[in-house]
Parts: C-alpha cells; structure tokens; sequence
C-alpha cells in the first residue's frame, strides 16, 4: 500500500517563508516560467518566497526584449487590392488567361512569401522564451494564444497574427477585462470568426457563440442560443478596414438585444462587459489558469479529498479575481506564493506542454537552442503548432499531450538538444555546436561529493544524484536512480566516461518523468 | 443473452487481487492474455487472439461540418437551388455555379458532389451506402459540442468515446494497447474508453526512441527503463503512473507498426493528408494487426466564406483518397473484412451566407463504404422546406447508423455502449 498524500490546503494562504528552498524555487521557476539553470534556481531561493514571486510576477522592472516593428514586414502580403480582385473577375469572365494567370501567380506567391513570415515569426517566439528575462510574460502569452485561439492559415496574414500576439503579451498579467475588449476588437480573431461577414439583419453568430462558450463564460455554464444570436447582433459593425479595426455604424443592429436577461440597446461592447459581470467568468478562467500553473490531473484520478481542495482554491481564486476587477497580477501572486502551490501533491503534477518541454530544457539544462526552425516542427510533431491551434479551442493540454506518438518525439527532441543530431525521416542532421553538459555538474558535487577523486571527477551515485536534481520536478523513484548508477558506473573507456555524463542526461531525459513540470 | 460486461466485472472480481499485482507494469496486451485464460469461454464477442473473426471498422472524422447538401445534392428540389443561388450545384449534366451533381438516386433527384467521382466509382460498384439526414435531438450547432455528442454516442456529449466504449466491451475490460489505432497528431475522444486507450501517430518512421542512434551505448537502459511501467509505490491515477503506462505501450506497439508500413502499397495514393493516413491504414490491415477500429480525419470543412472553391478541393480529396483506399483493400483480399463509415459534426445550413458560404447547421449524410454494405440512399431526404430554424431536420438517429455498424456489422452487444436501441437505417447488407 502507498501511503496517500493529505489533500492540499484549500485556500490562498501563503506557504510558510522558511519552507521556501531550492525545490519550491525550482517549482516556481518551472511552473511561472521555464525553469531555470541550478544558479538561477539558487538565486531565487535566496531571495525568499515574497521577493522571488514579485521577481517573477511583476516583471515590469526586468528587461523586456523590443519588438520592432520592423522584425516582420506589414506589408507582406497586400492581398489582392479591390481592382485586383475586380479585374480577376472580369478577366475569368472574359478569358483573358493571361491576366487570370498573373494575378493568380501574385497571390500565390505573397501567400508563400506570408507563410515564410509566419514561421519566422515561430522561430522568433520561441527564441523569445528561450531568452526572455520576463518568463511569465511569454508563458501567459502563450496562455491567451490558447484561450482565445487563432489559427493563423484560416487569417493569411502574418501580420495580423504578429499583432494578436503582441495583443496577448502586452496584456499577459494585466486585465482580463480590458483583454476581451481588445480581443473582439483584434483584427486576427474577427476574420478568424467571420465577424468581418457580420452585419445587420444577416449576423453571424461565430464570435459570440465562442465569447460565451470558450472565452469569458464556458461551456454550459447558463447562457442560451437566444443571448449568442442576441450577442451576435451586438457584435455587427465590429469589422476590419485594411488590416485595422473599425466600427461600421451602418452595419451595426443598434435595436434593443436581450443578453442573459439584460435589455438594451447593447453594442459588442456591451455584451462582452454583461458576460465579463457573470460570476462564471471568473471561475471559468481562475478553472483554466489552475490546470495550466498548479495540476492538470484530471479530476477523476485525484486522490480522494484532492478535489474538494482543488474546487475550494479555483473559488479563492475566483473571488480574488473579482475583488481585483479582473487584474490577474495579484491574482497569479497569490496563486504563486501559496501553500496550496506549493504542496507535495501539486509538484510534478502538470505535463508539460510542447513549447515548454523545448523551451524548458534549453534553460534548465543549458544546452545550445539549436535550429529554431526545428525546435518549431518538434513542437507541431507534438501536437503544439505556434499560431495554428486545432480548432478555437485551442488546445486541450494535459495528458492529451501525450500519446504513444507524441512521447517518443518528445524524447527524440531532447536527443536533438542535448547533441545537435537531429532524427530527420533517414538521416541525421548534425549541429556541431556542443552542449557541454559537464558544465551542470562542475563545482556542485566536488564540495558535496568528498568521496569523489582528486580530480574532482564525481562519483556515479553522485554524478547521477545532481542530474535528476536538476533535471525532474521531483525526486526520482529508487529503481531509476539504481538504474541510471549502474549504467554511469558502467562508462569506463575514456570514450564513454568523456560522454558519461551527456548519455547519463540523455537517459534521464527519456523518462516519462522528465515529461512533468 | 450474454453480457460480457457482467462477466468481466466477475472476473475481474475474482482475480483482481492477482492480476492487479501485475497490472501495472505489464503491457496491457499481455494483461490481455491473461485475462482471456480467465475469461469464461464461448465468448460471443469472438475477439480473442485466435477465434477468427476479423472485422475492422475504419472512421474517416470530416471536421468542421461537412456541407451536406452540396456533398449529397438534392438537386431535383427547387428550394435547394432557390436558397444556394451562389453555391447550389447543377443537376447531372447541367452544370452550375461551376459544377453538375453526379447521379445517385434518379428516382428521388439526389446525386453527388461533381468532384466525388471516387464515391461515384465506388456507388457503380454497389459499394457505397449513403445514409441521408443523420443527425440527433436538439442539435448542438458549436463544433466543439457537435463533434463530442458525436464521439461520445450520447447526446450530452460527455464522457466516453462510443468505440473506446466498444472496445472495452469487446474486450472484456482488458483491451490490447492496438485495439483501436488513430492515425493522425491527436487521439481522438471516439476511441477513449473506460480502459481503452488508443495508439495515435502521425508518422510511423519515428515511431521509436533514436537516442541509441545518437551515440552512446544506452539502449539496453533505455529499454528497461521505459518498458518498466508504473513502479512500486507510484499511485494510481497520478501523472507518473499515467507516463509510465502509456510509455510501456508505446514500446510494445512501435515494432510492430514500423515493420507493417514498411511495405510499398499495392495501388497508388493520392498526394492529400487523408490518402496519407488511409495508406498508413491499409499497410496495417495487410500486415495483420488486430486492430479493430482505425480513426482518420479530415479538417477544414468550415465553409463560411466562398465555399464553392474549397468545399469542390475537399471533396476531390475525400473522394480520390476513399477510392485509392478501397482499391487497395481489394488487392489485398482484405476488402470484406472492412467497413469504412464518414461522417462529419453537422451539416450546414440551407440558405447559404453572404459571403457565398454556409453556417453551422444541423443533419448531414454519412457515408459508409465497403463491400458489406446495402448499396445506394438509405434513411429519407430531410425537407427543404420544413425546417427547424432555418435548417434540418434529421430523419436518421446517428447511434442508429453506430448501432447497426456495432452490431451488424462488428457483431457487438450494443446495449452498453449506446445505452439503447435505435431504428436501423439498413445500412449493412448481411
């Protein structure tokens, strides 16, 4: 028999600040960011629980990395001007297979000149996490691409998508509020949803069928068919000029709408605020950012008492939420420095998404980041696409991640970090940049390791002991540890013990527990 | 009559206490195993390793709701042609707005999409079923909610998936890792059982760990490692135990995919993602796995704007890949083994957009493929005309058409996993 965890506190109350160490640090780090390399790690814990949260959570004081508006080209892909379009037409009607051809041949090739855009634009978000010193701010900017999802081949326009996600990462702490105001306003999400085809006596009901269902109020909970056609009357006019918002009064319904039993002559702005004053809303989001930050174990395989704890924190969290207005800094404060967080049961209990498996062994262990291009294919192999999520859902997270596909390329991605060989369909690519793992474990184990040789050449036991510290979000179960021992004990000619410790590592990170956060 | 759920609750009853020492860090398959020794015998479900029966059910998921009257035309219906004067298509031989149905029922004025010839071959063939109106009460028109009230059978679209349910029954509640295989980036909620849990993938070339090929004499290692499964003293329903297991099955089933669709195919594929998947399928059929239910889809059905251009490129793709599919099954000798059923999360609505597009509607046809199946249009045409808000009423319950390929054509007990009976449109010949 095991023993079962006691449930997690159920409330927001803080941990205790002497029960801050390195492991609650590292929990920290991994779960409000990417992880962190063991002098990070060290350096937060010193600071102490409060200082370390703000440090984390109120990052206006880090630097932030610009974003120039000239990384990516506005102007890319025009599409067709309305004459352009005018004369396709007529020169289909006419014949004129020149013409039709020329401008067909246009269009193709600023849409392949825009996809091109869009996967620097991955590569570039990627790179971004990877060096950000403002980790939370990349990690619920990735956080708002899932709520309020996009998919960026239905836009075909990169540079919309470059604003959306500006849009997210601007707002990523700030109000959720203010955050929906702008999203029915983003140009990206009102063509993604039709909106842009939405006017007055012909309204379409995409944007606010979604508003309610999966971005302020959720599935079920209390609205009905009428408020989402009521809504999407709100919503017409709501439309994009060019590659900017406008408002169309002609196009707007401006009659009286009934919205979840309110009545007046509501606007999109109306209907979003009427949502966004339903209690749901806050338990909705407070729901989908615990998954995210503190345990995605389904509900059914929680231990008993587990999930009253669970439904009474998401509730602690509504509350604060809304007795903040909807700002989500002290919210996700809170959330950080609570005793709930940080308790047994919540550590490694969140599988990590692909973004974060990639980003997260690049700064924990400190291996080169290797080709962004494909760290990105790794991530859409997993099942993560950066701009392209399975449908406005966004994507489901947790153990959805994971299947027997996704798992080995989650292993095999790690390989491609850790030596720069890149499984390719029959060949391997080689990066000759080296990853010099020994670098995790110089100066740690010759202080903690006296056993080991004068050379400072670390014991097995020990070598193995400070990787899984570094690498897994708990200790490692005894069966691993005697495994991975043996096999470090095993690397004797000077070919394997010059690689002893970099195999090692490799091994480690093919564990199904090198998958938790 | 024969309830293997009761049966196997006993047993498992019986010698959970023994199996359950063992069940975590087995293979399921070779829970399987020892399982069939315990399970009673004369098993009506006939789905143990070596009782002969071998019938595959294979689901192709058209995503974003298929636009069912431009894919099974009414064209001899005026009001089709009056609500759809951008999109609606010609009457076989009289093309308009860009293409002309071809024909599939004469006597009742239906016919296909121009750019379904596939279908169309296969319809000549007597290979084709065509089930019209398919749909449920009170329909849902959020793909999200749709998609799952389809997957999961039951109209509150929560919970299990139908065939992961099946798959459980047939199994006895201890289901091989390969039972049901998806082919595509995600598992889909269809095949998610009580115990039942699919193999998905994508690409069956890296279907494997490659950091032995990287360097480093770590394979032995690697091996134990992960085919260890959920370790002493992890618990049950954690994140661990739930990584350990599905490692453990991603190990015993990688071999054997990677050797069945090594083999070139007998019949050449289109180039679309959808003939991709169904040659992955076909190369495990060949090989002879015992796999039950495989699961494909297909995205980008969500035709609100400019329909015609897009929705013509789908259904070339469905059509091409659905024959390629089926031709290859033949030369296989493996065709009557196979029923292939495609359906989508709702049909559109009649009146087209705007923008030269459709809206979310309600029912849709649902196609079912294969020798097995009684040829042509079975279940009513919906009206045009006498609508429910603008669209469709469904004229065939969806867990009918499961019911029967379930039942009929699977020959499993249905009752527990559809929770009743429903009327069968007929769709399976014998």
């Amino acid at each position: 028999m095991t023993l079962r965890r006691p449930a997690p506190p159920a409330d927001l109350a803080p941990l205790a600040a002497a029960r801050f160490d390195q492991a609650a640090a590292r929990h920290l780090l991994s779960r409000a960011g990417f992880g962190g390399t063991p002098a990070q790690v060290d350096a937060l814990a010193a600071m102490g629980l409060d200082r370390a949260v703000d440090l984390v959570v109120r990052y206006g004081g880090q630097p932030a990395k610009a974003v120039s508006p000239d990384d990516f080209d506005r102007d890319l892909i025009p599409p067709l001007t309305r004459e352009e379009r005018e004369q396709l037409q007529r020169a289909r009607r006419e014949r004129d297979e020149a013409t039709v051809e020329r401008l067909e041949r246009k269009e193709n090739q600023t849409k392949a000149e825009d996809r091109r855009q869009l996967q620097s634009m991955r590569e570039w978000w990627i790179a971004r996490m990877i060096e950000t010193a403002r980790p939370l701010e990349e990690k619920m900017t990735l956080f708002w691409h899932g709520h309020f999802a996009t998919g960026a081949r239905t836009i075909e326009d990169s540079w919309l998508i470059f604003q959306q996600n500006q849009l997210f990462r601007t707002h990523a702490t700030g109000n959720f509020g203010t955050l929906v105001l702008h999203v029915i306003r983003d140009p990206a999400m009102i063509k993604y949803l039709d909106n842009d085809d939405s006017r007055r006596g012909r309204p379409n009901e995409n944007l606010a069928r979604e508003l309610l269902e999966l971005f302020v109020l959720g599935e079920g909970s209390g609205y009905t068919e009428q408020d989402i056609k009521e809504g999407a009357r709100a919503l017409t006019g709501y439309t994009v000029e060019g590659e900017e918002f406008t408002f169309r009064e002609a196009n707007h319904d401006g009659g009286p709408k009934t919205i979840l039993g309110q009545r007046g002559n509501w606007n999109g702005d109306d209907f979003a605020r009427i949502a966004l004053g339903r209690t749901a809303c806050s338990r909705f989001i407070c729901g989908k950012l615990y998954r995210s930050f503190v345990n995605d174990v389904p509900e059914g395989d929680l231990p008993p008492g587990h999930a009253a704890a669970r439904a009474a924190f998401v509730d602690a969290m509504a509350s604060e939420l809304r007795a903040n207005q909807y700002e989500l800094a002290p919210v996700l404060g809170k959330l950080f420095r609570s005793a709930h967080f940080h308790d047994a049961s919540n550590r490694a209990s969140v599988i990590k998404s692909p973004a974060q498996l990639v980003v997260q062994t690049v700064r924990q262990l400190g291996t080169p980041p290797r080709q962004l291009s494909s760290l990105t294919a790794a991530c859409e192999l997993m099942g993560q696409d950066l701009f392209q999520p399975p449908n406005v859902k966004g994507w489901d997270g947790g153990r959805s991640w994971i299947n027997t596909s996704t798992l080995f390329v989650r292993q095999n991605v790690a390989i491609y970090l850790l030596t720069g060989k890149r499984p390719g369909m029959y060949d391997w690519e080689n990066d000759a940049a080296r990853f010099d793992a020994d670098a995790l474990v110089a100066g740690a184990i010759v202080s903690a390791d006296a056993g080991a040789n004068a050379g400072g050449d670390p014991s097995p036991e020990a070598l193995v002991d400070r990787l899984l510290a570094v690498s897994l979000a708990t200790p490692a179960h005894p069966a691993r540890r005697e495994e991975l021992v043996r096999f470090a004990s095993k690397q004797t000619s000077p070919a394997a013990r010059a690689d002893r410790t970099l195999s090692t590592l490799a091994l480690i990170t093919a564990l199904p527990e090198y998958q938790l956060a | 009559m024969h309830d293997p759920n009761v049966s196997s609750r006993r047993v498992f009853i019986r010698q959970g206490v023994m199996l359950a020492s063992f069940a975590a860090t087995l293979p399921h398959f070779i829970q399987e195993s020892a399982m069939g020794m315990l399970a009673p015998e004369g098993n009506a479900l006939g789905s143990r390793p070596g009782v002969p029966d071998e019938r595959i059910l294979v689901v192709v998921q058209l995503s974003g709701g298929n636009d069912g009257l431009n894919a099974v035309i009414p064209y001899g219906d005026a009001e089709y042609h009056n609500a759809r004067p951008g999109i609606a298509l010609g009457e076989p031989g009289k093309a308009k707005n860009g293409g002309a149905a071809l024909e599939l029922d004469k006597d009742r004025g239906i016919g296909l999409h121009p750019n379904l010839t596939g279908l169309k071959e296969l319809h000549d063939q007597g290979k084709l079923c065509v089930v019209a109106g398919v749909g449920y009460p009170n329909p849902n028109r959020s793909h999200f909610a749709s998609m799952d009230i389809w997957q999961c059978g039951r109209p509150e679209g929560k919970g299990t998936g139908w065939l992961g349910r099946y798959v459980d029954a047939a199994c006895n509640g201890s289901p091989a890792a390969d039972m049901a295989v998806s082919v595509g980036r995600t598992a889909p909620l269809a095949l998610m059982g009580v115990q039942s849990k699919p193999v998905a993938f994508e690409s069956a070339d890296l279907f494997r760990w490659l950091g032995a090929d990287a360097g480093g004499a770590m394979d032995a290692e690697y091996q134990r490692m992960a085919r260890a499964g959920q370790l002493s003293g992890v618990e049950a329903g954690s994140q661990e135990s739930f990584l350990m297991r599905t490692a453990l099955d991603a190990q015993v089933t990688s071999d054997r995919i990677r050797a069945a669709v090594k083999k070139q195919p007998l019949v050449p594929y289109p180039g679309s993602a959808l003939a991709k998947q169904l040659q992955t399928v076909a190369a495990m059929i060949r090989d002879g796995m015992k796999t039950r239910v495989y699961y494909v889809s297909m995205g980008g059905f969500d035709t609100h704007a400019n329909q015609p251009g897009s929705h013509g490129n789908l259904m070339r793709q469905l059509g091409d890949a659905l024959l390629a599919f089926q031709k290859d099954l033949a030369a296989q000798g493996n065709e009557g083994r196979v029923v292939t059923m495609c359906f989508s999360e709702f049909g559109r609505r009649v009146r087209q957009n705007a923008s030269n597009g459709t809206d979310h509607g309600t029912a849709g046809p649902v196609f079912v493929l294969g020798p097995a199946v009684q040829p042509g249009l079975r279940g009513a045409y919906p009206s045009l005309t006498d609508l429910d808000g603008g669209d469709l009423k469904f004229t065939t319950d969806f867990r009918g058409v499961y019911q029967e390929l379930l039942g009929k054509w699977m020959r499993a007990p249905m009752d527990a996993v559809l929770g009743g009976t429903y009327e069968a449109p007929g769709l399976i010949r014998a």
